[in-house]
């Protein structure tokens, strides 16, 4: 078992007004992920708002999203035979209703530099 | 022996057995475990001989407590003049003293409280917590532990001895209670009746007798712990709230010949109106804070099954099913939340969360898929329910999965 991060990207902030059934949709997707022993880590939610960008010299601008339409806006990490597990695990999330997207990316262990 | 005395007895060392223990052990330190459980059998001994003879006292309890206390006195008595004359290199019981023993309700409730938490060491076993609180906080005989475990007295036996073994090892002090043991101690006093409780209530022996008393100890214990401030945690009231609820069902869940009564069929009539209240009760008091542990998730979720079914009642428990998979993996736990998850989306999305968890080899897994695919493809069903009976070591569980199979067989034949 290899551990993949799921990152959630969004154009509109999620958190913001989740409707009930919203809220349902994403438990039940993490709660079978949980229930199948696939959940390594239950990760976060990331602000929207709250968001700042530091660049060199001194330079911090508003958000993460002044150049890419989307952001970020949380994280979970799970436990998978390979990269095509973690993929199909993704698969049944809710996000994709709301046109966000999943990034899976192995975590590398030491001497894995690939 | 007379035949009052016949009955009296053994409930007496049930009820008696544990408090005078831990009394006597907070006198001589947990060291000396072995010289408090000699002084309380030999009283026990004495009362069989005395009362046989002579008859019932008339205040039995404060015989014992006498007889228990004298015979301190003697003891402590003779290992002061073995210490003085013979001034051997022996070192003194820790906490000798001349002064006496003391049985009243408050040292009686304060000394059990502090002995949960010396058996509930972390150096043991879970299982080995198990057979000690068993036996040193709710007097249960070696048999009769060995009988609830279904496991042969030797292998009781061996497991009790090692694990004694640390508990004289440890300095813990029973004398009082601190903050810091408990701070330290209390999750896994918690973790350990949490665990007695369900020995108990999911036991795999089919003696019902057993099963109850298992229940109801575990309830005294935790009981305890919400009467003392120190001890009188959220999580302690939630555990509490969780047992009352679930021991609400004890008597409605057991079928006659001991089988186990699924939750859908049984006689609502049964369930124990007092012990629901009760669960209520703690759960508020639980809910007072923040705070959410996993015995908050399991009392919410025994709570809704205590109310009529209505429609968003399965979603209740599967959210509280989801939050408690989340926060800690067991496969019970993933089985019950798909159960759940099929109350609410129906039995065939429950049968593609329920294959996904390939837990291939419990029973329970199996007697999941039959009881979802009853009422799609009885013949699938029964097939699951064959491989469930093959896993299965449980016979009351061996009897309802047999049971369901007739009903489906004879359901089949029917409609031909």
């Amino acid at each position: 078992m290899k551990d993949f991060v799921l990152i959630f990207r969004n154009s509109e902030n999620p958190h913001a007004n989740p409707s009930p059934e919203e809220l349902q949709e994403r438990m039940n997707w993490m709660g079978g992920i949980a229930a199948q022993n696939k959940l390594a880590d239950k990760g976060n939610r990331l602000s929207a708002t709250q968001a700042k960008t530091v660049h060199p010299n001194d330079v911090v601008t508003d958000g993460p999203y002044t150049e890419i339409k989307e952001f970020i806006s949380g994280y979970l990490i799970v436990k998978a035979a390979n990269i095509e597990e973690a993929v199909e695990l993704a698969k049944a999330n809710p996000i994709f209703k709301t046109g966000g997207n999943i990034e899976v990316r192995a975590v590398l262990t030491p001497g894995d530099n690939s | 022996m007379n035949t009052q005395s016949n009955t009296l007895l053994p409930h007496l060392f049930r009820s008696e057995y544990a408090k005078m223990t831990a009394v006597l052990c907070r006198h001589f330190g947990l060291q000396h475990m072995e010289i408090a459980e000699d002084i309380v059998s030999e009283t026990f001994l004495k009362a069989t001989e005395v009362w046989g003879i002579n008859g019932t006292p008339e205040n039995p309890v404060a015989w014992l407590y006498t007889v228990a206390k004298n015979r301190a006195k003697d003891y402590l008595k003779r290992q002061h003049l073995f210490d003085t004359r013979i001034k051997s290199a022996l070192t003194t019981p820790e906490g000798y003293t001349e002064t006496e023993v003391d049985f009243g309700p408050k040292t009686i409730t304060d000394s059990q409280l502090a002995m949960i938490f010396a058996v509930c060491n972390p150096a043991n076993s879970r299982e080995a917590q198990i057979c000690l609180a068993l036996q040193i906080l709710c007097g249960f005989s070696v048999e009769e532990i060995a009988n609830a475990f279904l496991s042969k007295t030797e292998t009781i036996k061996k497991r009790l001895l090692r694990a004694r073994a640390v508990l004289r090892e440890d300095n813990f002090q029973i004398r009082e209670l601190h903050a810091a043991a408990i701070s330290s101690r209390l999750e896994v006093v918690l973790k350990t009746l949490y665990l007695l409780f369900n020995e108990g209530y999911f036991s795999k022996t089919n003696n019902h007798l057993i099963r109850k008393d298992l229940c109801s100890e575990a309830i005294r214990l935790t009981l305890l712990l919400t009467e003392n401030p120190l001890t009188n945690t959220r999580a302690a009231n939630a555990l509490l709230a969780l047992m009352c609820f679930q021991s609400s069902r004890l008597d409605a869940r057991a079928g006659l010949e001991g089988e186990t009564i699924l939750f859908e069929q049984q006689d609502k009539n049964l369930w124990s109106k007092e012990l629901i209240e009760k669960g209520n009760y703690y759960l508020v008091n639980a809910c007072s804070g923040n705070e959410l542990s996993k015995y908050h998730l399991e009392a919410g979720i025994a709570y809704w099954h205590t109310t009529p079914t209505d429609t968003r009642k399965w979603e209740h428990i599967l959210q509280l099913y989801n939050q408690l998979i989340v926060m800690t993996y067991s496969p019970a736990t993933a089985l019950n939340r798909t159960f759940a998850f099929a109350k609410v989306y129906g039995a065939e999305a429950g049968i593609k969360e329920a294959l996904a968890l390939q837990l291939t080899d419990s029973d329970d897994y199996y007697a999941l898929l039959g009881y979802l695919f009853t009422g799609i493809d009885p013949e699938k069903a029964i097939g699951y329910y064959g491989q469930a009976i093959t896993l299965t070591k449980s016979a009351a569980q061996k009897k309802t999965l047999e049971k369901e199979i007739a009903r489906l067989r004879e359901k089949k034949n029917g409609a031909i």
